[in-house]
């Protein structure tokens, strides 16, 4: 019943082997600079000719709005939270993502399912259910993991856009105050991160580095999966 | 938590008592819900009613995505499940930790009766409900397919939604036959699921008077081992009214 192509159980109607595309999943916490690189990302790879799409997390028409609703009541249980995710993640897939990748796009995903399970596996300690409702995510062509230290985080976070509610899981009442609860939360979901980079075989980034060093490494990854591409076109791997 | 079929063996740790209808729309499965809740309060008993997608959560969202007709067979699946989630949390749990009765009209069995008909993996929206509990009592109110339709074309709704009948599956351009070959095809799955998690099933085609005294005949059975919470009146306190969802029907 599952398809190597899914991650469990897959949707069953549609057919994998029409996806032409390459999907490449950009992961990593808040703050790690993570659209900053797929917009750069974009440019290069348009530039070499390639279509490319983007998506991002929460940013579905169907759900964003109910997602955000949800967040400012902030009372919202683990099961209604993930499977929010979930619905916003389904609408993008069957609306974005496959399209793009049956036209053969590459598709640059700005998080993608590890997150959800990341953020679920903190407040449940349970990693079964959450993997069981996003079976019907496709498995990536590749994952690239921006991997900073929560020390590093912290600094950038306040620097930059300030801690909020939700960044410092402060649903999980973790800690007396928003830094106290964000630099603990934030070190659970790095640590989560961190065991799956191994189980999923993540390609490990250092997003301490400079922005310029991060996309080479980035770069030195897509080429060999867009190579990949380029040779199944040109053997023919047709076949509908 | 991670036990592979918690839904089906388990049974809650709480007070309360947990009874659920299901069945296809025009099934009666509601009128007879409704008497036994009638009758439940006449008893003196405190009576908690929640019934399918009605959650404040994900209603706009169900209402705006059927209306630009963008759901998807999973998508759909999902809302249903945040909405049943979200009403679990918030309206099944605490009743039935307090020792209330809850009343559900509908439970996670038409997710898998009906999403499974739209094309979703029947394993997976299993696993999708795994946090769900067990009900006390599950009825199934089965009917066949022309009586549905005629007491539905005669009823005050006169002619079927969009989604009821399945129209967004293109299996007929006409409402009616759309209705009949999509809940036929949720008939089967029911059919499944009543071997599957042992739900009680109930002749549909009978009068409803005959009907509801078979239930409360089989609620009295189960209700033996239950000690009811009163409260100071024998009518439900004003502070449960508050969280009351009116029946659209």
């Amino acid at each position: 019943m599952a398809d190597a192509r899914f991650f469990g159980d897959g949707l069953t109607y549609i057919d994998p082997s029409e996806l032409k595309g390459k999907l490449i999943a950009i992961e990593g916490t808040d703050g790690v600079g993570r659209s900053t690189h797929i917009e750069l990302l974009q440019e290069w790879l348009e530039i070499q000719g390639y279509g490319v799409m983007t998506t991002g997390w929460t940013r579905s028409n169907l759900m964003s709005k109910s997602i955000e609703m949800a967040k400012a009541g902030n009372i919202v249980d683990r099961w209604s939270l993930s499977l929010l995710y979930a619905t916003d993640f389904a609408d993008r897939l069957e609306h974005q993502i496959i399209p793009a990748l049956r036209s053969g796009f590459v598709v640059l995903a700005d998080r993608y399912i590890y997150t959800a399970f990341a953020r679920d596996f903190v407040r449940s300690a349970d990693r079964t259910w959450i993997r069981d409702v996003f079976g019907f995510a496709p498995i990536p062509d590749l994952v690239c993991y921006l991997r900073i230290d929560v020390e590093t985080l912290a600094l950038r976070v306040i620097e930059t856009t300030g801690m909020n509610y939700w960044e410092s899981g402060m649903d999980l009442r973790l800690g007396a105050d928003l830094y106290d609860s964000f630099k603990k939360y934030q070190s659970l979901l790095i640590e989560e991160f961190d065991k799956m980079a191994t189980e999923f075989h993540f390609n490990i980034v250092d997003a301490r580095k400079s922005p310029e060093d991060i996309q080479d490494e980035l770069k030195g990854y897509i080429l060999p999966v867009l190579q990949d591409r380029k040779s199944a076109i040109g053997t023919g791997s047709g076949g509908s | 938590m991670s036990t592979s079929h918690p839904t089906k063996t388990a049974p809650h740790p709480y007070p309360g008592k947990l009874i659920i209808v299901e069945g296809i729309d025009g099934s009666g499965k509601s009128t007879q819900l409704q008497l036994l809740h009638k009758w439940l309060e006449s008893k003196g008993h405190k009576v908690f009613f929640t019934e399918w997608n009605s959650s404040t959560l994900v209603k706009e969202t169900t209402k705006r995505g059927k209306k630009s007709k963008s759901l998807t067979p999973t998508t759909f699946s999902l809302l249903h499940a945040t909405d049943f989630a979200s009403r679990l949390y918030h309206h099944i749990l605490p009743p039935l930790k307090a020792g209330m009765i809850v009343l559900a009209d509908r439970y996670m069995y038409t997710a898998f009766a009906r999403d499974v008909v739209r094309g979703v993996s029947p394993q997976w929206v299993r696993k999708l409900y795994a946090f769900a509990i067990k009900p006390d009592m599950a009825f199934y109110f089965k009917v066949p397919i022309e009586v549905a339709i005629s007491r539905l074309l005669r009823g005050t709704r006169g002619q079927f939604k969009y989604y009821e009948a399945g129209m967004d599956m293109n299996l007929s351009p006409d409402p009616t036959q759309s209705f009949r070959i999509f809940q036929s095809r949720i008939l089967a799955e029911y059919d499944k699921i009543v071997d599957e998690f042992g739900l009680l099933t109930m002749d549909a085609t009978q009068d409803i008077a005959t009907q509801q005294e078979l239930m409360r005949t089989l609620v009295s059975e189960t209700l033996r081992d239950y000690k009811p919470k009163r409260g100071t009146y024998g009518r439900r306190t004003l502070f449960w009214r508050r969280f009351d969802v009116h029946r659209p029907e």
